[in-house]
């Protein structure tokens, strides 16, 4: 059996051991020394094998652009004296430990005051000592035990998200308080069967009231008032402006009928509504709080990079780089613009960009894209286009994304136009049948029917009922940016796939061998081989030769980086590599094999070929099959070689459009086509190649495999294991129209009984005071239950 | 009857007490975050544990 690595749970290949616990490499052994010895140990016994792998991640100098001033300035909150504060994005916090770890950074670093994890958003706040620890040695701490900050050009939005949460507290709170006192002041005069018994209390009793009654009014309802203010000046009726009347109404009456002594109003029914409603929004609004929905390119790029100035390495923000001026990109550092290669050595990996994975070599005096991370050793570029005017940058300046989405109005709003029309009727109605029969009663009876019948129910109906969709579909892995997306969903008609990454899955690649048979002895000279190497195609290879256990020395092994490896193993020769480096060697062969793959020779013979093929995530053809019956129109549109369009015809079926070799704008202007054909188009894709038909499509679903990566700006992200159930998803975040359909049918009933008491001129405070909760109430638990009975028949399906 | 006009104000009162004191909970931040402070309170205190060791030194 094999041992797993007491820090990080990986399987150990290598036997490390100390104090009798197994490490996968010394990356993960030092940083168990570290914790050691700082007593720190408790991070292994509150989770299971809880770190990071540590292996060949960890380069200092990668940090050195923190040492700029201009860049702490833009990362450092506050500053003052000894103290400085900072707040990270940490992708890789996942458990217990994580955080009790984080928050103990300080025994290791007395540098280090406090620090204070935010475990759903994924951040930690430090207090640190400048005088006695450098932001970059902070962030290299924080690197080496595991957890490396994300730092990115465009950083902290996540300020202004709080403001906004912390306001809609206080008025929920503040409403709560004053309608249970309220109702509590209210009680007596309900209760006692004989109002002249209360005496002078009665007054006391109301005026308070009244009194507390003005914080709902005027701080705690203040929003649907400016809503429905702006919306007038627009010449536009939103749901908010019924709902301001009415409350404006029935505090009118009720202040008349306190002055005037004839009754206690109606304050009791308004504040709790007040309350209602606003928690209704508060449970929509929450939001998936580690998830960022708006990322543009400058959430992908670095925040600064290094320079090179009359030899010297110089740290400078990316936003100041510009044409002409030559860049160091270190291994696994990102190109930040579109630039020439000065050196040799540029592997790159454009799987951000293109979506392909496997690494592509650039000659020297060739151009680099931007968004490739480097998988050679350092190379030098010179910047040909500044980072904004890139290939990549370009697509979000371009005009088609400048557009507004989603700008539809929600359904919710119309409903509530007719709505108020039919209740204005009812009301005039009701006026002047009592104008003919008893003209004292018209202002008791028109007032109690706009009392009544505001359409908070519909608002209540909306906001639960959404927020209870998103929340199952989060728990489902769907996770939806707002409930106007829920809405764009229900109008899809067509759907674009992107095909690698999306249909098929990043990590799960599958590698071919292609070739003459090779022998056990082959099989073990060539695992000796690559897993001397890093390179992420000899990894595969090892992995490939996984059943092979036993293991020879290499005697010489040099490495062409960027074209492969020559080895000798005793007399054994094995070469490795590209197609041209394997002819360059002198090896004859003649092979047509498209997409990525690897030669081999051995003894200068050429034997076969390495190749890898995505493989296609489990369940997707009959996801596919399952959106054609809906009547939905599929489109697959990837940005690879045309090499599969035998496969994907069998698996998708022949009737699904299929577009090759598609530039990142192609994508995008595809999209804008079906859509002025008047389609309404959903897009799902991953990547940066994606970024721009995410964004212009209606709704644009973001794949990924491990929610803690970046993804572009998006309505939804969807975890990439859950691709397979998409149909059932869509279906279900269509149900809640259904829902609210029905709930609101409920309502109108709630509505008719309370009508009939008002248009006579009955409504006691008391009936109003009966029925608002109860169907407040009623309405919330029956969204909740209908929401969860869909879910879980969708659950049972799948 | 008028000690229910006094009940009343001091059950006012302490609401508004309780009241304050969530608003002053929300102004410092404390519901910003709802779930870690769950976590943090399981971890035990290890003060015995590092005294011991500065004993040693």
């Amino acid at each position: 059996m094999q041992e797993r690595c007491y820090h990080c749970g990986a399987e150990c290949d290598e036997k490390i051991i100390l104090d009798n616990k197994f490490f996968c490499c010394d990356g993960c052994k030092l940083v168990f020394q570290l914790l050691d010895e700082n007593g720190m140990c408790q991070y292994y016994d509150l989770t299971n094998m809880p770190g990071m792998s540590a292996k060949g991640k960890y380069a200092s100098e990668k940090f050195n652009y923190l040492d700029s001033e201009a860049i702490q300035d833009q990362l450092i909150q506050f500053k003052s004296g000894d103290q400085a504060h900072v707040v990270f994005y940490l992708p890789q916090i996942h458990c217990v430990s994580c955080v009790w770890l984080l928050e103990n950074l300080s025994k290791i670093n007395p540098g280090i005051i406090h620090s204070q994890t935010q475990f759903e958003k994924k951040e930690i706040k430090i207090i640190y000592k400048p005088s006695a620890i450098s932001l970059k040695e902070l962030v290299q701490l924080l690197a080496f035990v595991g957890y490396e900050p994300m730092i990115h050009l465009g950083g902290n939005d996540w300020m202004k998200r709080k403001k906004v949460n912390r306001k809609q507290l206080l008025k929920i709170g503040i409403a709560g308080f004053c309608f249970s006192n309220i109702m509590m002041l209210s009680f007596p005069d309900y209760l006692s069967a004989n109002i002249e018994e209360l005496g002078t209390l009665r007054p006391f009793f109301i005026y308070l009231n009244l009194l507390l009654s003005l914080p709902v009014l005027l701080y705690s309802a203040k929003d649907f008032f400016i809503s429905a203010y702006t919306g007038l000046r627009q010449k536009w009726l939103n749901i908010d402006a019924p709902i301001a009347l009415a409350i404006l109404v029935t505090f009118g009456r009720s202040v008349f009928e306190i002055v005037t002594q004839t009754g206690a109003g109606y304050l009791d029914s308004m504040s709790g509504i007040v309350f209602f409603m606003l928690i209704g929004r508060w449970f929509q609004d929450k939001s998936y709080d580690s998830f960022s929905f708006d990322r543009d390119y400058t959430s992908f790029f670095p925040l600064g990079v290094t320079a090179m100035e009359a030899g010297k390495e110089i740290n400078k923000p990316l936003s100041k780089i510009e044409k002409g001026e030559i860049l160091l990109i270190r291994t696994d550092e990102m190109i930040p613009a579109d630039s020439i290669v000065l050196t040799d050595g540029a592997l790159v990996d454009y799987s951000f960009v293109t979506g392909e994975n496997a690494p592509i070599e650039v000659p020297k005096g060739a151009t680099i894209f931007a968004g490739g991370i480097q998988k050679g050793r350092a190379i030098q570029l010179e910047v040909v286009k500044s980072v904004g005017q890139s290939y990549i940058t370009e697509l979000w300046n371009s005009p088609i994304l400048k557009t507004e989405k989603n700008t539809e109005k929600s359904f919710v709003h119309p409903w509530s136009q007719y709505f108020t029309i039919v209740l204005f009727g009812i009301a005039i109605s009701s006026g002047l049948y009592w104008w003919m029969v008893d003209s004292n009663k018209i202002l008791p009876a028109v007032t109690s029917v706009l009392i009544v019948a505001c359409p908070c129910s519909l608002l209540l109906t909306v906001t639960f009922t959404y927020g209870n969709v998103l929340r199952h579909l989060g728990k489902s892995k769907m996770y939806c940016k707002n409930a106007s997306v829920l809405e764009a969903m229900e109008k899809i008609d067509t759907i674009v796939f992107d095909k690698t990454g999306t249909l098929t899955n990043h990590e799960d690649t599958h590698l071919e061998y292609i070739g003459a048979a090779l022998s056990v002895e082959e099989c073990i000279a060539i695992k000796s081989v690559t897993r001397e190497s890093l390179h992420p195609l000899s990894q595969l290879i090892t992995q490939y030769f996984n059943s092979v256990s036993t293991l020879k020395a290499v005697d010489t092994i040099q490495n062409f980086v960027g074209k492969g490896t020559q080895a000798y193993i005793g007399s054994t020769e094995i070469l490795i590599g590209s197609s041209s480096f394997l002819k360059m060697m002198g090896v004859e062969m003649n092979s047509e094999i498209v997409g990525s793959s690897v030669f081999l020779a051995v003894n200068g013979i050429f034997k076969g070929v390495f190749k890898v093929n995505h493989i296609y995530r489990q369940g997707v053809g009959e996801m596919v099959q399952h959106l054609k019956l809906k009547g939905y129109q599929l489109y697959l549109l990837s940005g690879d070689h045309a090499a599969e369009i035998l496969n994907l015809n069998n698996l998708l079926g022949s009737d699904v459009t299929m577009l090759f070799e598609q530039s990142p704008n192609d994508k995008l202007n595809y999209i804008q086509e079906l859509q002025n054909q008047g389609h309404k188009v959903m897009m799902v894709g991953d990547g940066l190649n994606d970024a721009g038909a995410l964004q212009k499509s209606d709704v644009g679903v973001a794949v990924t495999d491990q929610t803690h990566l970046f993804t572009p700006a998006s309505d939804a992200i969807l975890e990439g294991s859950m691709i397979p159930q998409l149909h059932n998803l869509i279906d279900y975040a269509k149900k809640g129209k259904l829902i609210i359909i029905l709930i609101f049918i409920l309502s109108l009933i709630y509505n008719l009984v309370g009508m009939y008491f008002a248009t006579r001129a009955q409504l006691s405070p008391m009936v109003a005071a009966i029925l608002m909760p109860v169907s407040s109430i009623s309405i919330v638990s029956l969204s909740a239950l209908l929401s969860f009975l869909l879910f879980s028949s969708l659950r049972s399906r799948s | 009857m008028s000690v229910i006009v006094l009940l009343i104000a001091v059950s006012v009162l302490v609401a508004g007490g309780f009241l304050i004191a969530f608003l002053w909970s929300v102004k410092s931040g404390q519901m910003d975050d709802d779930y870690t402070p769950s976590i943090r309170m399981l971890f035990d205190d290890e003060v015995k544990d590092t005294n011991h060791r500065q004993n040693k030194k």
